[in-house]
């Protein structure tokens, strides 16, 4: 398993499109992916939890990753964290 | 006569109508067993199934209408259906407990549902109508049923729903939807963005009063104060027809000048241009015509957190305006923080008078490691566009050219690193203190423009916080003292060839509009709606005629006579 710590740059933080890319990439890669913000873990996979996590602009979010291509995932999901997005 | 009542004006204009109720089903399904545990897995994966062919249509519909990136709601609903943690919950539910299909996509949704809305987060609660939206059509499916027939409206009428739906407002056919009312929702609901997108008028959250409403009813709804008039008067009706018919001529008149330059009718070409404080603010300059970002705010990028941003992050929000703004002109503020914007992480001692004291380019000076670091962020971003750096409240000479120093030395830096920096990228200054305005000539000698700021411009001169309800008749725009100042600008600007705009409230006021168009300004920044107006109205000046004019005004005794002498011409153009 590998992990690391990002800040949310996105002005409006993570809902509807952010979140659609976030989890159409993850669901591209073998591995779990799991993101929590302030010790509540979800599925990385699924849009729904994800938005249930309510991340905002300047939010400290974990990725964690474990399996097949953990590193890869770990890469590419990280870089969708702190990019900005078009509204 | 039913009794007029207010909602949220979401998508404005006027529309006149027979209403049309549309009924969401709420069927809830009592808790029901199933035999055979297999088959309702079955069923379920059906429905889910058909649901998905059917939204892919109205993704499609959707983009053909309204473009990608709102046919790009329907994705996220193909991409609930997919949702490992909803649908495998509901599977889960059926293998597991035993229940029907309908009951258990029915307690699944609803948590989901709860949760959302119990968010404190406006954006996030909307969410909740999409899990309703995707799991009320699984609901049709299961039982045989068709999902909300928007698509059955066959003749002219407003639609009256509890809320519209994405679905909903995707297969709205505008040859008979005259407009919408809803009883919840909110401006950022989808259905109140899809309405804008879609130019409907739209009164959302207009609350029960909306849900008496029965098809048949005559109303008018007035979606630019968001009132909805049930069962008109003959006179009502004949006073809002009337009213309808100049709303719409004169939103024609303004669509049509979206992609037009700006030009007076003596064939001068003057820019307008967008005053934004966040990236969220670009799609609406960009949708109404602006020809470039006149002040780009960067306070939000410090505000609302609990540490100053660092160089990359500012990078990527810098490179990512001018990269939107393709290529048009963004000037962007550096730090104006100080006087009544506080950052309590920086714990900057307390003043006597803030507004006095060490505030925007004064504490970036002090403070250099963090101005340096917007420095370098914003040089390196100077090669995605064409952008023009502008520091606040400069009041002397040194200030500037201690500003400019690190300027110079940053890029030197960064070009030492092999980090590409623009050569066209310009420099200028706010003017916003009276001793800026008064040595312009002296300052315009060091400078590639100036962007006059009038709300402190005006503050300054009359000594007079426009905070403060007891001196608020000091804010005086039109004021000859304030005129003055804001020719000297121009006048010293354009003997060292330099441009001049103008980024505070001043700049989108129709009365100081031609005044300022006949002092020679070259640049006007306002808020994004007010561009279209502003541009309708430079159509018919003469900016010759003008320069007459304001000569003429500055000279009189009071604001109130300026006011009236502008509005007088205006009348005769």
């Amino acid at each position: 398993m590998v992990s690391q710590t990002y800040t949310v740059l996105n002005p409006s933080g993570f809902h509807a499109r952010p979140t659609k890319v976030f989890v159409q990439t993850a669901s591209t890669f073998p591995c779990k992916v799991n993101v929590s913000k302030n010790g509540k873990k979800v599925n990385g996979k699924s849009s729904l939890s994800m938005l249930t996590l309510g991340i905002e602009a300047n939010d400290e979010v974990l990725l964690e990753t474990d399996g097949d291509q953990e590193e890869q995932a770990l890469e590419a999901l990280g870089q969708l964290l702190s990019k900005i997005f078009e509204e | 006569m039913a009794k007029p009542f207010q909602g949220i004006a979401a998508s404005p204009g006027i529309a006149i109508a027979k209403a049309y109720r549309l009924k969401h089903s709420h069927y809830v399904p009592a808790p029901g067993k199933a035999n055979d545990s297999a088959e309702e897995k079955k069923r379920f994966t059906q429905a889910v199934e058909q649901s998905k062919q059917e939204i892919e249509q109205i993704r499609e519909l959707t983009e053909q209408r309204m473009g990608a990136a709102k046919a790009e709601i329907f994705e996220a609903h193909l991409l609930l259906l997919e949702d490992p943690d909803f649908i495998d919950a509901i599977i889960e539910r059926i293998e597991n407990e035993g229940d029907n299909a309908e009951f258990s996509l029915y307690e699944v949704a609803n948590q989901f549902v709860e949760m959302l809305r119990s968010m404190d987060n406006e954006m996030l609660r909307e969410r909740a109508a999409d899990v309703l939206d995707i799991s009320r059509r699984i609901m049709s499916h299961l039982r045989g049923e068709e999902y909300a027939a928007v698509s059955a409206i066959s003749e002219p009428c407003i639609l009256i729903a509890e809320d519209l739906t994405p679905s909903d407002t995707a297969q709205l056919n505008l040859d008979y939807v005259l407009g919408f009312v809803t009883e919840i929702g909110s401006r950022t609901s989808h259905s109140a963005i899809m309405a804008r997108s879609l130019e409907v008028p739209a009164i959302v959250g207009a609350g029960t009063a909306a849900g008496d409403i029965q098809t048949g009813t005559m109303i008018i709804m007035d979606a630019v104060t968001g009132t909805v008039l049930p069962s008109p008067s003959d006179q009502e009706l004949e006073e809002y027809r009337a009213k309808k018919a100049d709303y719409d001529q004169r939103r024609l008149e303004l669509r049509a000048l979206l992609d037009q330059p700006t030009v007076t009718k003596d064939g001068h070409h003057v820019e307008l241009a967008a005053n934004i404080g966040s990236v969220e603010d670009l799609q609406k300059v960009l949708s109404n015509g602006a020809e470039g970002v006149g002040l780009f705010r960067t306070e939000f990028l410090y505000m609302g957190r609990s540490s100053l941003p660092s160089e990359e992050e500012q990078f990527q929000v810098y490179k990512h305006v001018l990269e939107r703004m393709n290529n048009k002109p963004v000037v962007i503020r550096t730090l104006d923080i100080g006087g009544d914007k506080e950052l309590p992480y920086m714990k900057l001692p307390v003043e006597t008078n803030p507004f006095l004291g060490l505030r925007a380019v004064r504490l970036c000076l002090s403070k250099q490691e963090l101005f340096r670091t917007q420095l370098r962020a914003l040089l390196r971003a100077s090669s995605c566009g064409q952008l023009k750096i502008m520091f606040p409240m400069i009041a002397v000479k040194e200030e500037l050219l201690e500003a400019k120093k690190l300027l110079a030395e940053e890029k030197e830096k960064l070009q030492q690193e092999g980090i590409p920096v623009s050569d066209s990228l310009e420099v200028g200054i706010m003017i916003e203190i009276p001793a800026a305005a008064l040595a312009a000539d002296i300052l315009a000698k060091e400078v590639d423009f100036f962007s006059i700021g009038t709300n402190d411009l005006i503050q300054y001169t009359m000594a007079a916080d426009r905070m403060n309800e007891n001196v608020s008749y000091l804010y005086q725009p039109c004021h000859p003292s304030i005129l003055r100042l804001v020719r000297m600008v121009i006048q010293a600007a354009e003997k060292e060839g330099k441009w001049v705009g103008m980024c505070g409230e001043m700049a989108g006021d129709e009365t100081a509009i031609p005044l300022l168009l006949g002092l020679g300004l070259h640049e006007f920044s306002m808020s994004a709606s007010s561009i279209l107006p502003a541009r309708a109205l430079m159509k018919d000046l003469s900016r010759e005629e003008w320069a007459g004019y304001a000569e003429e005004a500055i000279q009189m005794g009071s604001e109130r006579q300026i006011q009236q002498f502008v509005h007088d011409k205006i009348g005769r153009v």
